[in-house]
């Protein structure tokens, strides 16, 4: 079926940080542990849905030439809901992620499907192509998180595996470290994308 | 499918003035809906990070909150007696800049417990003043503890790699109990409030 093709697009095969490269900012700079980056993924693929759906609704309302604008309207708006919300119910996930849940609104991959995809076909479609997308960003922050946190500071997850003393990897809590994990990661999609 | 509307001006404008009045609509509506629950949340923190630092007290002391030469004080009470004062103090010497601090104080200007705010400090090694190190505090008058760091020749341990931080630290917590010595000890260690 064509439209679960949709759906499991985001999730390998055109994977947003992997395979498009798409919003490292963010990829690089909160991963510092897997609850970050599960939290920013949520909130990013939240953003993700809305304005996907929204936009593949008003697709024949707006005016080719100002169609950008009206884009970065669309999903400013709902990172502000994204924003306060998060402020209100989840105030220590706010705390860690700081400013980069007011950037999501430059995040590429948010306007990226929106003109790649949303503008061009119907609503349903665009809503599995945001949740596709929205997981697939999701899962690869969540594993860079893990990776980062469990080696910098041997914990997953903010449960502790290894006792208060031992000296973990610094670097990997450090932005080089963010680069690093980056990078390999990037290597093994490939390898796997090569093989299938 | 219906065909896309044409880019004139009249078109751009009325698209853009719709879209932008929805969607601030929609905000606005966010916004009360959150409002509540952001200061409730605001205040429960406040109030957490005050019972962690205060010995117990019974009182509400975020109503009688003082801010004076921007350190903002607390006063705690138990029943009438005043029990401890939390100071809410920053220092911008930081290795990031800025990080707050909430120090309390019992009424004789011993140390009770410090907690930590809001800091940007790296992530694994000033940041480790978050942890158990900063309980060497605990229990300690600056009136007779030397408050640097033992490299400057006081008594506190500094983070090993992260003097900055700790110098910070040491600078955020002697402005408190400074503050509170010049604004509140008097007051509230006379009239047989003393412990």
């Amino acid at each position: 079926m064509s439209n679960l093709k949709f759906l499991t697009n985001g999730l390998l095969k055109e994977n947003p940080s992997f395979v498009l490269v798409l919003g490292t900012c963010p990829a690089l700079a909160v991963t510092t542990s897997a609850i970050n980056g599960a939290g920013m993924g949520a909130a990013t693929m939240f953003v993700l849905i809305c304005s996907n759906i929204l936009i593949s609704l008003l697709k024949n309302l707006i005016p080719d030439k100002v169609r950008i604008v009206a884009f970065i309207v669309v999903i400013a708006s709902f990172v502000t809901i994204v924003d306060l919300s998060m402020k209100a119910f989840v105030p220590d996930l706010y705390k860690s992620l700081g400013i980069f849940i007011p950037l999501i609104v430059v995040n590429c991959i948010i306007l990226g499907r929106a003109e790649a995809f949303a503008q061009k076909n119907a609503t349903f479609p665009a809503l599995l192509d945001g949740i596709g997308m929205g997981i697939g960003f999701t899962l690869a922050l969540t594993i860079m998180g893990s990776i980062r946190e469990l080696l910098g500071s041997g914990s997953i997850f903010d449960i502790k595996l290894v006792s208060e003393t031992t000296k973990t990897m610094l670097l990997f809590i450090l932005p080089p470290g963010a680069f690093l994990t980056y990078g390999y990661l990037i290597a093994i999609v490939n390898k796997l994308r090569a093989k299938n | 499918m219906a065909k896309k509307l044409e880019s004139s001006v009249k078109n751009m404008i009325l698209c853009l003035f719709f879209i932008s009045l929805f969607m601030s609509a929609a905000l606005g509506f966010v916004y009360q809906a959150t409002k509540g629950p952001i200061a409730e949340t605001q205040k429960k923190a406040e109030i957490d990070a005050l019972k962690n630092v205060l010995p117990k007290f019974d009182n509400d002391p975020t109503t009688e909150a003082k801010e004076i030469e921007g350190l903002t004080y607390y006063i705690a009470k138990s029943g009438e007696k005043a029990v401890g004062c939390a100071v809410k103090t920053f220092t911008t010497k930081a290795f990031s800049g800025r990080f707050d601090l909430m120090v309390g104080f019992k009424v004789d200007g011993t140390i009770n417990s410090i907690a930590v705010l809001e800091q940007k400090e790296t992530p694994g090694l000033g940041d480790k003043m978050k942890t158990k190190w900063k309980d060497q505090f605990n229990g300690k008058n600056p009136k007779d503890f030397k408050m640097t760091v033992k490299k400057d020749g006081g008594e506190v341990d500094a983070i090993s790699a992260s003097t900055i931080t700790s110098r910070a630290f040491c600078d955020a917590t002697q402005k408190a109990y400074d503050g509170y010595i010049k604004n509140y000890a008097q007051q509230l260690n006379t009239g047989g409030n003393d412990e």
